[in-house]
């Protein structure tokens, strides 16, 4: 009786779900990309993931902060992993504002490892105002503040088209097809051929847009490999034990003539 | 409480329990006698005690690195997952810890509601379990303010919001609330302070909650009185220990599923944003466990009334004792009853549901049909099938499976399976 | 081996079992709960300091904070040097050489951790005794090498790992 019960709970809660919300209606639904770090021992592909930070770099870092990274996460295990001679240069390359000195006055000087990353604007008004009134988000953690993660950004990063007719757009704003409600003060930054890449793989706009995506996923769940790791070990662990307890559970009940 | 004085077999721990009996409690609890068919659906108290454990333990220490400041706090979460030894852990088995919580407190509320666990002599039991369950949704609700994303400064601004429905007095009662003239830094810091103080309370109350249990002792799926101890009962160790140590296990692996694979599945994505106080996130809804009570809140055309009716669908399970008229404790034994059962838990999976959708077109109408039935089944549903229903015959007890009333064995062999 | 006690074994094999893996599983929970304790990333990312020590008079010293601990820079007098040598390591409840204790040609820089080894309170520069400093916590004296002289310090202060980047940089850590 219940076992049925059980079935009709589920059977009617498909139902339910079945009845798509009407909200997404303007808004195609994103590119599903087959991620390495998808999955249950997903990682990241380092190269992939230093091309990313080179797109980051020369790209998006002109507009986009990442205030909550380090240099040294740059050479942490589970990210880019660039040497540490590569993180001390990256992070010198950056002039990183310090002090107060002995007289009280602010300075710069090169960056270093402990540094978090320099952000194109001293602050969120600065930043909306250089770009025509929209902030430009903090990219720290946008993969996690996104509905549909990854594959949503990177949707959007390719997304860009010419308005369908009957669409007018103003000054500053384009189309694309993933964003919600169609309109993105973004401008269209990737082409083809735009960034040098290190390793010479050929920079696509489809291959900057993957690579940057890959590098913002790790940037917002740097822990994801460790965390993979550790879930398999842990799950192991627990049926195992779980394993043990149950046939100690069935010895010392067969004390009793109740089955458990 | 069992029958004979407990006393201590050294001379050391006679000389102690003398003077603080904490022996006599440790075999009154391990010797509690326990009804020997209780299914699987009762090791849900035993899981909620991990649950709020464990929640307490990864509090206290996520404290130690969160900073309550509505500059700081945002930041001081990202400290926490990126710097912090195992932060991303503690902070991830924090926040599912919490969603885990309320799945097994669910189940915990439907197990009495099926089996009537709530009924005399057990109506004290029920009220502070519904007490306990009222700070669980108080101490959620403040702790997902404590990230200071977009969703925890909009939750919040909407929930305070709900006490500016009082007449007169509303608007007064939701600054000071507040602290401030709208959800602020001054919001923040009580909020943590009161996150930090009510799993204590919780704690209090699960210690009376157990008191109170073991008063009567537990009910059970057949629903009857038994005798303790006698052969309807086990010792609690190792039987229902173990029981309940294998039950955990499985629970546990569902648990560590999400920390470690799916850890945001749960949460919001916006609630990755940090708190703007000018833009509202263009979809806002609680977290899953409060849905139900967001979908009959909004089924309200009525700011007052929908509060009101939000509040009655809790504080209506305060008086189901009373409501209940039958005689007979066990679902088991009711047919009539069981089915309306099944049609609530239906109904408040289906609330839960459209709480969670936009507040329009066939949303609002499945909210008002489950929010209609939600009200009638405890208060015309619940006294009137007490009164009218022809029960199944019930055994006597659990072991001889003799019914007043002839031989059904099959019956009373149901009513021990487990389910 | 009769069959009642193979049960009994088998019984207990996987009690002992359950028990044991149990406990691992028990320990392996509270070593993150131990270990979010220690220092953070950041905290390790903040492990060396660079300082500039050009503009130190001999005879002055300057204090510069490392892992939020004090560090006392001293550029020592000839005088002060040959004072510090001169000392009997007999008379030293902590003997070291000042050799020991400064980097190879670079004599007159003495670079320490000022923190008295007493507990841990912040010595005052050219008082006490020795010329050197003076732990006003619990009045223990140190020399001009900053080894432990009279007092309830057990050793001296201690030396941190530096190196000289060039003429003018000390880097610390």
């Amino acid at each position: 009786m219940i076992k049925f019960n059980l079935k009709l709970i589920v059977l009617s809660f498909l139902l339910l779900i079945s009845l798509k919300p009407l909200q997404s209606a303007e808004m195609a639904d994103p590119i599903k990309v087959d991620w390495s770090f998808k999955g249950l021992t997903g990682t990241f592909d380092r190269a992939s993931l230093q091309r990313g930070f080179q797109v980051y770099k020369e790209v998006c870092a002109s507009c986009h902060s990442m205030q909550y990274l380090s240099y040294r996460n740059l050479g942490e295990p589970g990210g880019p992993e660039f040497s540490e001679q590569e993180v001390k240069a990256i992070a010198s390359s950056f002039e990183i504002e310090d002090g107060p000195d002995s007289q009280g006055e602010m300075f710069t000087r090169p960056g270093k490892p402990s540094d978090k990353f320099k952000s194109p604007y001293p602050n969120v008004q600065a930043a909306t105002a250089a770009n025509g009134g929209a902030y430009p988000p903090d990219m720290s953690v946008l993969v996690k503040a996104r509905k549909g993660g990854a594959n949503y950004i990177y949707s959007v990063l390719v997304g860009y088209e010419d308005p369908p007719p009957g669409v007018t757009l103003d000054d500053g704003v384009y189309y694309n097809k993933y964003m919600a409600g169609n309109k993105i003060k973004m401008p269209n930054n990737l082409m083809d051929g735009l960034v040098e890449y290190a390793d010479g793989t050929e920079s696509t706009v489809d291959q900057m847009a993957k690579d940057v995506t890959t590098f913002l996923a790790w940037a917002a769940e740097p822990e994801l490999e460790q965390r993979h790791k550790t879930g398999v070990k842990v799950i192991i662990y627990l049926v195992l034990l779980t394993t043990l307890v149950y046939l100690s559970m069935k010895k010392i009940w067969s004390r009793v003539d109740t089955e458990v | 409480m069992s029958e004979q004085e407990y006393v201590p077999k050294s001379k050391a721990g006679k000389w102690f329990n003398d003077r603080l009996p904490l022996l006599t409690l440790g075999a009154h609890l391990t010797d509690y006698p326990t009804p020997k068919n209780l299914n699987y659906w009762w090791t849900f108290g035993g899981i909620l005690t991990f649950c709020l454990i464990t929640q307490i333990v990864t509090g206290i220490v996520l404290a130690m690195h969160y900073v309550a400041h509505a500059d700081l706090a945002f930041a001081s979460v990202e400290h926490i997952m990126r710097d912090v030894n195992y932060g991303w852990l503690i902070r991830y088995i924090h926040s599912n810890g919490a969603s885990m919580f309320f799945l097994a407190v669910y189940i915990h509320i439907f197990r009495s509601l099926f089996y009537g666990s709530y009924k005399s002599p057990r109506e004290v039991i029920w009220i502070i379990g519904l007490m306990i369950y009222l700070l669980m949704m108080a101490a959620a609700f403040m702790g997902y303010v404590l990230p200071w994303g977009q969703m925890s400064f909009w939750g919040a601004t909407v929930i305070t919001n709900l006490f500016s429905a009082i007449p007169l007095v509303g608007d007064s009662i939701t600054t000071w609330l507040w602290g401030a003239y709208s959800v602020d830094n001054p919001t923040l810091n009580r909020f943590f302070s009161l996150h930090y103080l009510i799993p204590f309370l919780i704690l209090g109350l699960v210690v009376l909650h157990i008191w109170a249990l073991h008063v009567p002792g537990n009910n059970n799926p057949v629903g009857i009185d038994i005798k303790k101890p006698s052969k309807d009962t086990v010792p609690f160790h190792p039987y229902i220990t173990i029981k309940d140590a294998f039950a955990l296990l499985v629970f546990m692996i569902i648990f560590a599923g999400f920390v470690f694979f799916t850890p945001n599945v749960l949460g919001h994505s916006d609630n990755y944003i940090p708190a703007n106080p000018l833009v509202t996130p263009a979809h806002i809804v609680p977290e899953w466990y409060l849905l139900p009570f967001y979908a009959i809140l909004r089924s309200v055309p009525d700011k007052l009334g929908g509060v009101i009716l939000m509040f009655s669908a809790i504080f209506i399970l305060f008086v189901l004792p009373w409501l209940d008229t039958s005689k007979v404790r066990s679902a088991v034994f009711r047919p009539i009853y069981r089915q309306f059962f099944w049609i609530l838990v239906i109904d408040v999976l289906m609330l839960g549901y459209v709480g969670a959708m936009p507040a329009e077109g066939i949303y609002l109408v499945l909210a008002r049909v489950g929010t209609i039935y939600y009200f009638l089944h405890f208060i015309v549903v619940m006294p009137v099938v007490g009164y009218l229903e022809k029960t199944d015959p019930i055994p006597m007890s659990i072991s001889e499976p003799v019914l007043n009333g002839g031989a059904e064995p099959s019956l009373a062999r149901k009513a021990n399976d487990k389910v | 081996m009769s069959k009642e006690e193979k049960k009994v074994n088998r019984r207990d094999f996987l009690f002992t079992a359950s028990y044991t893996i149990g406990a691992v599983g028990v320990g392996a929970v509270i070593w993150p709960m131990i270990d979010q304790m220690n220092p953070d990333k950041a905290q390790q990312a903040l492990a060396t300091t660079e300082v500039d020590i050009s503009g130190i008079e001999p005879g002055k010293s300057i204090t510069v904070l490392w892992r939020g601990k004090p560090i006392f820079i001293k550029k020592r007098t000839s005088e002060e040097i040959a004072e510090a040598r001169a000392v009997k390591l007999d008379d030293l409840p902590d003997p070291q050489k000042d050799e020991d204790r400064v980097k190879d040609g670079k004599d007159e820089w003495l670079v320490m951790l000022g923190v008295c080894t007493h507990l841990g309170c912040v010595p005052l520069k050219d008082k006490g005794d020795f010329n050197g400093w003076f732990c006003p916590c619990h009045g223990s004296h140190y020399d001009v090498s900053g080894r432990i002289r009279k007092g309830p310090a057990p050793t001296n202060m201690e030396i941190p790992k530096f190196e000289f980047v060039d003429s003018n940089t000390i880097k610390i850590g």
